[in-house]
C-alpha cells in the first residue's frame, strides 16, 4: 500500500508559540488513522495544514502526492472534509445539498443524478431525497454529511470530531460507514473525543504539546503502556502535558 | 496512484463558472425559502415608500385653525378666505377672545390660531401698522415653522392682490418661488431617500448577515477546505443581492414615477449609473461587516445601528443636514447614503447633469474602492 499522507518535520509557529512541533508520520491508503490529543495539543492546526488551509512554517507535507505548501488547490480537490459542525444547509433539500457539494468539487453534471441515487440507497435514505435537511434527525444529518464528504470520491477524507453529540447507536452506524469507505480504498483521517472510538482505528496517534507522543495500533499502544484500554493509554501520555486546554 | 490529470489543474487563477452558478443557485434557494427575507425584499419597498411618502411627511395638509377678529372687515375676511380655500388649512370658526383661542389650542384640536388687530383694513391702507399675530405650537418646531410660512405666504399673496387692484405706487412685491419643487411635495424628497435606505438594507445588511450565517453555522469552514476559491464564495453570495437591489430599485422608480407622479427630470442613464455605484458601495460595506463579525445577530445589529439608523436620521431624509449640530454634520459626511440621496435628488428633481453631481460621484467612488480594498484584505487575514 502506498502512503497517501507523508508529513516530514511539519512545524507551525505562531510568533514564539510552536503549535505543531516537527511532526513526522505517514498514513497508508485505505487506512483509518486516529488523530488524538487534548484540546490545544495542536490537532486542529496540524489538520488545517494537511488540508491546505494554512502553510507550514517549516517541514514538508505531501497529501495525495501534492505538496501542501505549494499545491493546496490540488490537495483540496483530492480530499473530503467533514467537521462536527454541520456542513449541510438546513433549508436545502437532501438532493440539493448533494448537488451543491458535487458541483463545488467538480463532479460532472451527468454523473451527479445516478450517483446521488446510488449513494442514498446505500445508506437506505432514498425516500428522503426531497426532504429538507432541517427536518432530519441529528444522526441522519451526520451520516448524510459524511456521505457527501466522500461523494466526489476523494483519496482521503478528514473527519474533525464527526460523532460529537450523537448517541452510541448512531455512532456505531457512523463507524460502519467509515469502515465501508475504507474498504473502498478511501483513507480516513479522524479526530475524536471518544476514546472508545480510538479502538476502531487501524492506527492511532496521540499528540501532546504539539509533538506526536505515540503512534501505533491500538493493541500495541495498550501493550506498551501496560494498560487495558485506550482511555488509560491516553491519560498516561497526556498527564505530563504542559499546555492547558484552550 | 491517481493524480489529477494535468488538464484539470487550474493554470490561471480563474473562477470556475459552473461551481459559481451552482453556488449562486443555492443562494437563491436560501432567499426564496425564507419568509422574512421575501417580505423584506418584496413588501418593504412599498411600505417604506408609503410610510415615508405619505405618513411621515413634513408637508402639512388640512391643518385646523381658528381666528379672533375684532375688525371683521374686508381685509381680514379676505385673508381668512384665502387660508380657508388653500389646501393646507381648514377654518374652524371665529372665537370671541384670544383666551378662548388659547383654550381651544390647548385641547389640541387646532394647529394654529390667528389674532387680528382692530381696524385692520384701515391700518393697512393708511398707517401701515395693521397687526396680525400667527400662533403655532412650538413644541413641534418643524410643523410650526411650516405652518407659519404657509400662512405668511398666503397673507402676502392676499396683500399683493389688494394693492394690485388699488394700484398703489412704490409697492414692493416680494415673490417667493420654490425652485424645483414648487408645490413643496414631500414625496420629491422621500423617493431618493427610500431608494438609498433600501439599497443599503438589501446590499449591506442582508449580504453581511448571509455571509456571517455561513460562518456561524460552520459551512464556511467546509467551503474553505473545498476547492472553491474564497473570492468565488463571496461573489456568489453577493450576486443575488445585487440582482434583488436592482429589482427593488426598479420597483421604487416605477411606483414613484408612474403611481405617485414624481418626475425624473434629469438623465435616466445618470440615475441608473449613480444607483449602481451606490449598490457597489453598499455591497462592499456588507462584505466588510461580514469579515469583522462572526455572529448573525451582531451583523444584523451592526448594520441596523451603524447604517440604517444614521441613514434615516442623518442623511437628510427627515431632517435637513444643514440644521444639525456641527459634529453630526461631520458624521453625515461619512455616510455613503447621504451622498447618494443628494445625487439622486439632484438628478430626479433638479434635473442636473453629471458636472453638478461630480463631487458626489467622486466621493462615492472613493468610498467604494476603499471599502473593497479593506474588506478583501480583511478576508485574506481571516483565512490563515
Amino acid at each position: 500500500m502506498k502512503d497517501v499522507i507523508v508529513a516530514d518535520q511539519l512545524t507551525k509557529k505562531f510568533g514564539s508559540f510552536t503549535a505543531v512541533d516537527h511532526l513526522t508520520f505517514t498514513v497508508k491508503q485505505g487506512e483509518i488513522f486516529g488523530f488524538l490529543g487534548a484540546n490545544g495539543a495542536g490537532k486542529t492546526t496540524a489538520m488545517r495544514m494537511l488540508c491546505g488551509l494554512s502553510k507550514p512554517t517549516s517541514g514538508t507535507g505531501l497529501v495525495a502526492g501534492f505538496d501542501i505548501a505549494h499545491q493546496s488547490e490540488q490537495v483540496k480537490k483530492s480530499i473530503g472534509y467533514m467537521s462536527q459542525k454541520f456542513a449541510l444547509y438546513e433549508d436545502l433539500k437532501v438532493w440539493e445539498n448533494i448537488r451543491l457539494y458535487a458541483g463545488i468539487y467538480g463532479v460532472p453534471d451527468k454523473e451527479i443524478a445516478p450517483r446521488t441515487d446510488e449513494m442514498l440507497s446505500s445508506i437506505d435514505f432514498l425516500s428522503e431525497k426531497n426532504t429538507l435537511v432541517k427536518s432530519l434527525p441529528l444522526g441522519w444529518k451526520q451520516k448524510l454529511a459524511f456521505s457527501i464528504s466522500i461523494f466526489h470520491r476523494p483519496q482521503i477524507v478528514f473527519l474533525d470530531e464527526p460523532t460529537s453529540g450523537v448517541d452510541p447507536v448512531v455512532r456505531r452506524q457512523f463507524w460502519e460507514l467509515i469502515y465501508k469507505s475504507s474498504d473502498e480504498g478511501i483513507t480516513v483521517f479522524v479526530t475524536t473525543h471518544y476514546l472508545d472510538e480510538a479502538e476502531y482505528c487501524n492506527r492511532v496517534s496521540i499528540m501532546v504539546d504539539g509533538k506526536m507522543a505515540a503512534l501505533d495500533t491500538p493493541s500495541e499502544l495498550k501493550k506498551a503502556a501496560g494498560v487495558d484500554s485506550m482511555e488509560n493509554v491516553f491519560h498516561q501520555l497526556t498527564r505530563g502535558a504542559n499546555r492547558k486546554a484552550d | 496512484m491517481f493524480f489529477i490529470s494535468s488538464r484539470e489543474v487550474p493554470t490561471v487563477k480563474q473562477i470556475d463558472m459552473r461551481q459559481f452558478w451552482i453556488f449562486t443557485q443555492k443562494e437563491f434557494y436560501h432567499i426564496l425559502r425564507d419568509r422574512w427575507t421575501m417580505i423584506i425584499l418584496l413588501v418593504l419597498p412599498v411600505v417604506m415608500l408609503i410610510l415615508f411618502g405619505y405618513a411621515i411627511t413634513t408637508e402639512i395638509r388640512n391643518s385646523h385653525f381658528v381666528v379672533f377678529d375684532p375688525s371683521r372687515d374686508v381685509a381680514t375676511q379676505g385673508i381668512v378666505n384665502k387660508l380657508e380655500t388653500s389646501e393646507y388649512f381648514v377654518f374652524d370658526g371665529y372665537v370671541n377672545s384670544p383666551q378662548e383661542a388659547e383654550q381651544i389650542f390647548q385641547q389640541g384640536d387646532i394647529g394654529m390660531f390667528i389674532i387680528f388687530g382692530e381696524n385692520f383694513y384701515n391700518s393697512m391702507l393708511h398707517t401701515g401698522d395693521a397687526q396680525v399675530r400667527i400662533v403655532t405650537d412650538g413644541s413641534d418646531p418643524n410643523t410650526a415653522n411650516t405652518l407659519t410660512l404657509y400662512a405668511q405666504n398666503l397673507m402676502l399673496s392676499y396683500q399683493q392682490d389688494i394693492f394690485k387692484s388699488a394700484a398703489v405706487p412704490y409697492q414692493i412685491e416680494p415673490e417667493i418661488r420654490l425652485l424645483y419643487n414648487p408645490t413643496m411635495k414631500g414625496l420629491y424628497n422621500t423617493v431618493p431617500g427610500v431608494m438609498g435606505m433600501l439599497i443599503m438594507l438589501v446590499c449591506a445588511m442582508m449580504t453581511s448577515v448571509s455571509i456571517v450565517r455561513e460562518k456561524e453555522k460552520g459551512n464556511m469552514e467546509i467551503l474553505l477546505v473545498s476547492p472553491m476559491k474564497p473570492i468565488s464564495i463571496i461573489l456568489a453570495k453577493v450576486v443575488p443581492f445585487f440582482m434583488i437591489s436592482l429589482l427593488n430599485f426598479a420597483t421604487i422608480i416605477f411606483i414613484a414615477t408612474v403611481i405617485m407622479g414624481v418626475p425624473v427630470n434629469g438623465s435616466w442613464l445618470l440615475l441608473i449609473a449613480v444607483s449602481l455605484l451606490f449598490i457597489f458601495v453598499s455591497l462592499a460595506i456588507g462584505i466588510l461587516i461580514s469579515t469583522l463579525v462572526s455572529r448573525q445577530m451582531v451583523a444584523l445589529l451592526a448594520s441596523a445601528m451603524g447604517l440604517l439608523l444614521p441613514a434615516v436620521l442623518l442623511s437628510g431624509l427627515i431632517f435637513p443636514v444643514s440644521s444639525m449640530p456641527f459634529a453630526l454634520q461631520m458624521v453625515a459626511q461619512i455616510l455613503p447614503v447621504k451622498w447618494y440621496i443628494e445625487a439622486t435628488r439632484a438628478i430626479m428633481i433638479m434635473g442636473v447633469g453629471f458636472s453638478a453631481i461630480a463631487t458626489q460621484v467622486v466621493v462615492l467612488s472613493t468610498m467604494a474602492i476603499l471599502l473593497l480594498v479593506l474588506s478583501l484584505r480583511n478576508f485574506k487575514i481571516r483565512l490563515d
